[in-house]
C-alpha cells in the first residue's frame, strides 16, 4: 500500500510523476496527452500515434527505429487511445530493462528516454507535413482496424450499445476514428493537428521503477519541456433516462450478445462512488455475483454474464453471450437481479465479502506498473486524489443501506441485442 | 526444502517434493501485495487415450473432457468453490490447454487459507449426473463464443491442417456434440488417472514466508491418503511428419480475410534444453525476419499483404509443435504464397554477428519484462518444469547462442512437406 510515495512535480509544460518501487525489473515511462472528446479531429487523433511510432528525423524508417529499440534490450514502445469520461486520452508507453539486471554497463535508460522524446517531439517531417508514404499506409491500417471491429462481436456489441444509448452525447464518439474522414486527411493537415496536440493538450508523464529520482528529474527536463500545460478537462454530460430503449440488430452469429446499459449518476470522486463499487461486485462484478450465479450457474444460459461500470461517465454495463432463442429468459433474469438489488435481497455477509474482493482487486492492480499509473491518473483528472489507505477506509465504511440506495439510483437506459439472422428476440 | 538461487535475476525459489510425489515450488516476493498460486496437472486435451488406473485396457474418452473436468472440479456436493475464495476476498480461476489443466487463485490476505482451499478442492472431486448435465449448457455457450471468433477459428484451423491424427487437432473444449457424451464415470476415470499428486505441480509466488508456507503444504499433503504413484500410460496415434492438408479454408462473416501459414515442427527428438534452444532460436529467427525491424516484414507491409494484426508464434510441447504466422490480409492468396516462399528462403539465409547480438538483446529484454509478472513466472516455470527445463536457465541459454547455431537452425528448419496454409474467407452469401 505505497501509493503515497508518488512524487508530483509541476514542470515546464508537463506534470512529472515519479514512482520509486522495487517491484519490477524494468522501468516504465508513460506520457498521457489529454484533450476534450470531440468529433472534429478525432480521426486525426486516432491516426497520429500510428504515424509517430513509425519514424523520426533521426530514424527515418520503421526498420531503423525498431532496430534502435531492439538494441536497447528490446525496449517496448506502444500507444493507445481511450476515453476518460468525455476526454480523449492518448498514452505512449515505454518499458526499459533496469540496467541493474544486465551484464553490460550501458546507459540504457537515458538512451531510451532520448528515443521516446524523438518519437513524441521530433517525428519525421517531409516539407510541411509527415512522410506521405507513412501517412498513406497508416491510413489504410486504421481503416482496416475500424472495419474489423465488427469481427470481434463482444466489442462490436458494446460499441453499438454506446451508439444507441449515448447518441446525443460526446461519449458515443469512436476513439478509433471514422472512415468518412479519411479522404480529407493529408500529411500536412495531420501535422497541423499534431502541432496543436503537442502545444495544447494536458501532458502528464509517469516514470515508475527502481530508479534514482534526481536523475529522472534531470533527464526528464531535457526531454519533455514544453511552453505550457493548461488543464482542458471536459466534464461529462449527465443525461436523465426518459424511457427504456430496446434495440435488436441481426448479423451472422452463432451466439447472441445481450448488452444492457444503465445510468448510475455517480462518478469517480463522488461520495457514493464506493457504494457503487460494492453494488457492482454483488450484482455482476465477480463469479460470486448475482448475474454469474443466476444466468450461468442456475439456468445454464451463458458462459459469461457480468457487469462493469464506467467511472467518469456514470454508466453501468451488463454483458452476456447467450443462445439467440434465450433472449427473453436471460433478459428477465437480469432484470430480476437488478430488482433484487433494489429490494436489498442480499446479505450483510455478502457486503463484507465484496468489500474484501474490491480491496483485493485494487491492491492487485497497484502491483502492476500500468495498473498503478491508471489508478493515479484516474484520481488526478477527477481531482479526487487520495492515498490508498484512505481509499480502502472508504470502501470499508460502505453499509448494506448504502448499496440499496445506490441500486435505487441506477436506471435502465438501453437494452441491446445482437442476434443471428433467424434467431428469436 | 531446497533453495535454488538465481544470482543475476536476484530471485530465489524453494523446492520440495512431497512424500506423495507432489512437487512444490515457492517464490517469495515480499515487495508485492499479491500472492498467486497455481496447481497444475500434467494433463490436457491431447491426453484422450490412456489406460485407466487399475485397468489393463486402453480407453478413449470424449473430446473436451479435460476442460469439462476443470469446470466440474469447482462444484462440490454442498457448494461452489468459487464462493470459498470469495469469502476470503480472493479470486480464483482455471484453464485447460493441450497438455495442462491448472487451477489458480490470487489474493492479498489470508494466503495460507487460500493455498489450503486450492489444494483441498482440487484433491476432493465430487461429480454427479445432475451437475454434469447442467454444465453442458454452459460449455456449449463457451464453444459457441469461440465459434464466432475469427482469430480462434484461424488458429485452430491451421493446427487441423497440420495434423492428420494427433489429438492436438481437437478443439480444447470439444464440440457441442462431443460434450453431450460425457458422463460422471468418465470424469472419475480421468481424474483418478491424471490427478495423482505425482503428476502435479504447485507453484506459489508472492508475499508470504516460505518456510511456514512449505510446512503448511507438507502437513496438508501428509494428512491425505493417496494410492502409490501410478505409472501413467498415455497413447497417441502415429503421426506422419508431413502435413494433413497443404491448403484449406473456411468461410465466416468477417470483414477482412485471414491467411495463416503453419509449420509442423518435429519435436520427437527434442528434450529438455534442446527443446528450449529450439524454441529460442525459432523465436529469434522469426523476430529477425518477421518483426517490424525485419526485411520480410517490411516487404510484406509495403506490398499491403499484411497489416498490424500480423503475428507469429512457435509452440513446442510434449508430443507436438508448430509455428504459425499470419493475420488479416486484403490479398490472402498473395500473402500466403509470399510467406511460404520466404520460409523456404530461410535455408540459404545467414545472420550477421551484429544483428544476432541485437536479437539476443531483444530476447533478454522480453524475458526480463515478462518476469515482472508473477503469473508468467508461475505458469512458465511449471510448463518448463514438466518438460525438464528450468525457467531461469532461459537467460544463460540465450547468452550462449551463437550465429553458428542460428545458421545451422536456418538450414534445417523448413521442410517442404511440413507447411500448410489456412484461410478464413469472408462469407460470399
Amino acid at each position: 500500500m505505497k501509493i503515497t510515495e508518488e512524487k508530483l512535480l509541476n514542470k515546464q509544460g508537463y506534470r512529472l510523476h515519479i514512482l520509486p518501487t522495487k517491484k519490477y525489473k524494468t522501468i516504465t515511462i508513460v506520457a498521457k496527452f489529454k484533450a476534450p472528446l470531440k468529433r472534429e479531429g478525432i480521426t486525426e487523433r486516432a491516426l497520429l500515434p500510428h504515424v509517430l511510432q513509425k519514424a523520426t528525423n533521426e530514424h527515418p524508417n520503421v526498420r531503423s527505429l525498431q532496430s534502435a529499440l531492439e538494441n536497447l534490450y528490446g525496449t517496448a514502445l506502444s500507444s493507445d487511445g481511450s476515453k476518460k469520461g468525455e476526454n480523449h486520452v492518448i498514452s505512449f508507453r515505454m518499458e526499459v530493462v533496469n540496467e541493474a539486471y544486465l551484464n553490460d554497463q550501458e546507459p540504457i535508460l537515458e538512451e531510451a528516454l532520448k528515443l521516446f522524446n524523438e518519437v513524441l517531439f521530433d517525428p519525421k517531417k517531409v516539407g510541411e507535413g509527415f512522410d506521405p508514404e507513412i501517412v498513406n499506409r497508416e491510413k489504410q491500417t486504421l481503416e482496416q482496424k475500424i472495419t474489423s471491429i465488427k469481427d470481434d462481436k463482444m466489442s462490436y456489441a458494446n460499441m453499438r450499445l454506446m451508439d444507441h444509448m449515448c447518441e446525443e452525447e460526446p461519449y458515443a464518439l469512436h476513439v478509433h476514428g471514422y472512415l468518412e474522414d479519411m479522404p480529407e486527411i493529408t500529411p500536412e493537415k495531420l501535422y497541423e493537428y499534431y502541432q496543436s496536440m503537442i502545444a495544447g493538450d494536458m501532458l502528464d508523464v509517469y516514470v515508475i521503477g527502481d530508479l534514482d529520482e534526481s536523475f529522472i528529474e534531470k533527464v526528464a527536463d531535457d526531454y519533455f519541456t514544453r511552453d505550457q500545460n493548461e488543464d482542458n478537462d471536459q466534464v461529462s454530460t449527465i443525461k436523465k433516462v426518459k424511457q427504456v430503449n430496446e434495440v435488436v440488430e441481426r448479423e451472422e452469429v452463432n451466439q447472441g450478445k445481450l448488452h444492457m446499459g444503465y445510468r448510475t449518476y455517480t462518478k469517480f470522486g463522488d461520495d457514493d462512488y464506493y457504494a457503487l463499487q460494492i453494488f457492482n461486485g454483488i450484482f455482476g462484478g465477480f463469479p460470486s455475483s448475482k448475474l454469474f450465479m443466476n444466468v450461468r450457474e442456475k439456468h445454464s444460459l451463458a458462459y459469461y454474464a457480468a457487469s462493469r461500470f464506467e467511472s467518469h461517465k456514470g454508466l453501468l454495463l451488463v454483458f452476456s453471450g447467450i443462445d439467440p432463442k434465450d433472449y427473453d429468459q436471460a433478459k428477465s433474469i437480469i432484470l430480476e437481479q437488478m430488482e433484487a438489488m433494489k429490494n436489498g435481497d442480499f446479505s450483510e455477509e455478502q457486503v463484507e465479502e465484496t468489500k474484501q474482493q474490491v480491496i483485493n482487486q485494487l491492491q492487485e492492480t497497484m502491483d502492476n506498473a500500468n495498473g498503478l499509473i491508471e489508478v493515479l491518473y484516474h484520481q488526478m483528472i477527477s481531482g479526487a486524489e487520495m492515498p490508498a489507505n484512505e481509499l480502502i477506509d472508504h470502501i470499508k465504511k460502505v453499509s448494506k443501506q448504502d448499496v440499496i440506495e445506490m441500486a435505487n439510483k441506477i436506471e435502465l437506459d438501453t437494452v441491446y441485442f445482437l442476434t443471428s439472422k433467424e434467431g428469436g428476440e | 526444502m531446497e533453495e535454488l538461487v538465481y544470482q543475476q535475476m536476484k530471485e530465489k525459489v524453494y523446492k520440495e517434493t512431497m512424500d506423495n510425489g507432489l512437487q512444490v515450488f515457492l517464490l517469495s516476493k515480499p515487495e508485492m501485495a499479491k500472492t498467486f498460486g497455481i496447481f497444475t496437472t500434467n494433463y490436457g486435451s491431447i491426453d484422450q487415450t490412456f489406460t485407466p488406473i487399475g485397468k489393463d485396457e486402453k480407453v478413449t474418452v470424449p473430446e473436451g473432457i479435460a476442460h469439462f473436468l476443470e469446470h466440474k472440479l469447482f462444484e462440490k456436493e454442498d457448494r461452489d468453490v468459487f464462493q470459498d475464495f470469495t469469502k476470503l476476498g480472493a479470486s480464483a480461476n482455471a484453464f485447460t490447454s493441450f497438455t495442462k489443466t491448472a487451477y489458480l487463485f490470487s489474493a492479498t490476505s489470508q494466503i495460507e487459507k487460500n493455498v489450503e482451499i486450492l489444494l483441498n478442492f482440487v484433491q476432493d472431486p465430487y461429480f454427479s449426473e445432475e451437475s454434469v448435465e447442467k454444465e453442458k449448457g454452459i460449455i456449449a455457450q463457451e464453444i459457441r463464443m469461440y465459434d464466432d471468433q475469427p482469430d480462434w477459428r484461424s488458429f485452430f484451423g491451421t493446427i487441423q491442417s497440420l495434423y492428420h491424427e494427433h489429438p492436438v487437432k481437437v478443439d480444447i473444449a470439444g464440440t457441442v456434440d462431443s460434450i453431450q457424451k460425457i458422463t460422471k464415470d468418465d470424469l472419475y476415470t480421468c481424474y483418478e488417472t491424471f490427478y495423482h499428486p505425482s503428476n502435479m505441480v504447485l507453484f506459489v509466488a508472492g508475499n508470504f514466508e516460505p518456510e511456514a508456507m512449505m510446512n503448511l503444504i507438507r502437513e496438508n499433503q501428509n494428512s491425505k491418503e493417496f494410492p502409490p504413484a501410478p505409472e501413467i500410460n498415455r497413447s497417441y496415434p502415429e503421426e506422419p511428419t508431413s502435413v494433413y492438408k497443404a491448403e484449406n479454408s473456411i468461410e465466416m462473416p468477417v470483414t477482412t480475410a485471414k491467411a495463416m501459414v503453419g509449420v509442423k515442427e518435429n519435436v520427437s527428438e527434442l528434450s529438455g534444453k534442446e527443446l528450449l534452444r529450439a524454441e529460442l532460436l525459432s523465436s529469434m529467427i522469426l523476430d529477425y525476419y518477421f518483426s517490424k525491424s525485419g526485411k520480410f516484414y517490411e516487404e510484406l507491409y509495403k506490398e499491403d499483404l499484411i497489416d498490424d494484426s500480423f503475428q507469429y508464434e512457435t509452440e513446442l510441447d510434449r508430443q507436438f509443435g508448430f509455428t504459425i504466422l499470419g493475420g488479416d490480409s486484403r490479398k490472402p492468396d498473395a500473402m500466403a504464397k509470399r510467406v511460404k516462399e520466404m520460409l523456404h528462403e530461410l535455408k540459404v539465409e545467414s545472420i550477421s554477428e551484429e544483428d544476432f547480438t541485437r536479437m539476443k538483446r531483444k530476447k533478454i529484454g522480453q524475458f526480463m519484462r515478462a518476469l515482472n509478472s508473477m503469473e508468467f513466472i508461475a505458469n512458465q516455470f511449471t510448463h518448463y518444469h514438466t518438460l525438464g527445463v528450468d525457467l531461469f536457465d532461459v537467460l544463460p541459454v540465450i547468452e550462449s547462442l551463437t550465429t553458428k547455431d542460428a545458421d545451422e537452425y536456418l538450414k534445417h528448419w523448413i521442410k517442404d512437406e511440413a507447411i500448410s496454409v489456412f484461410q478464413v474467407k469472408p462469407q460470399t452469401t
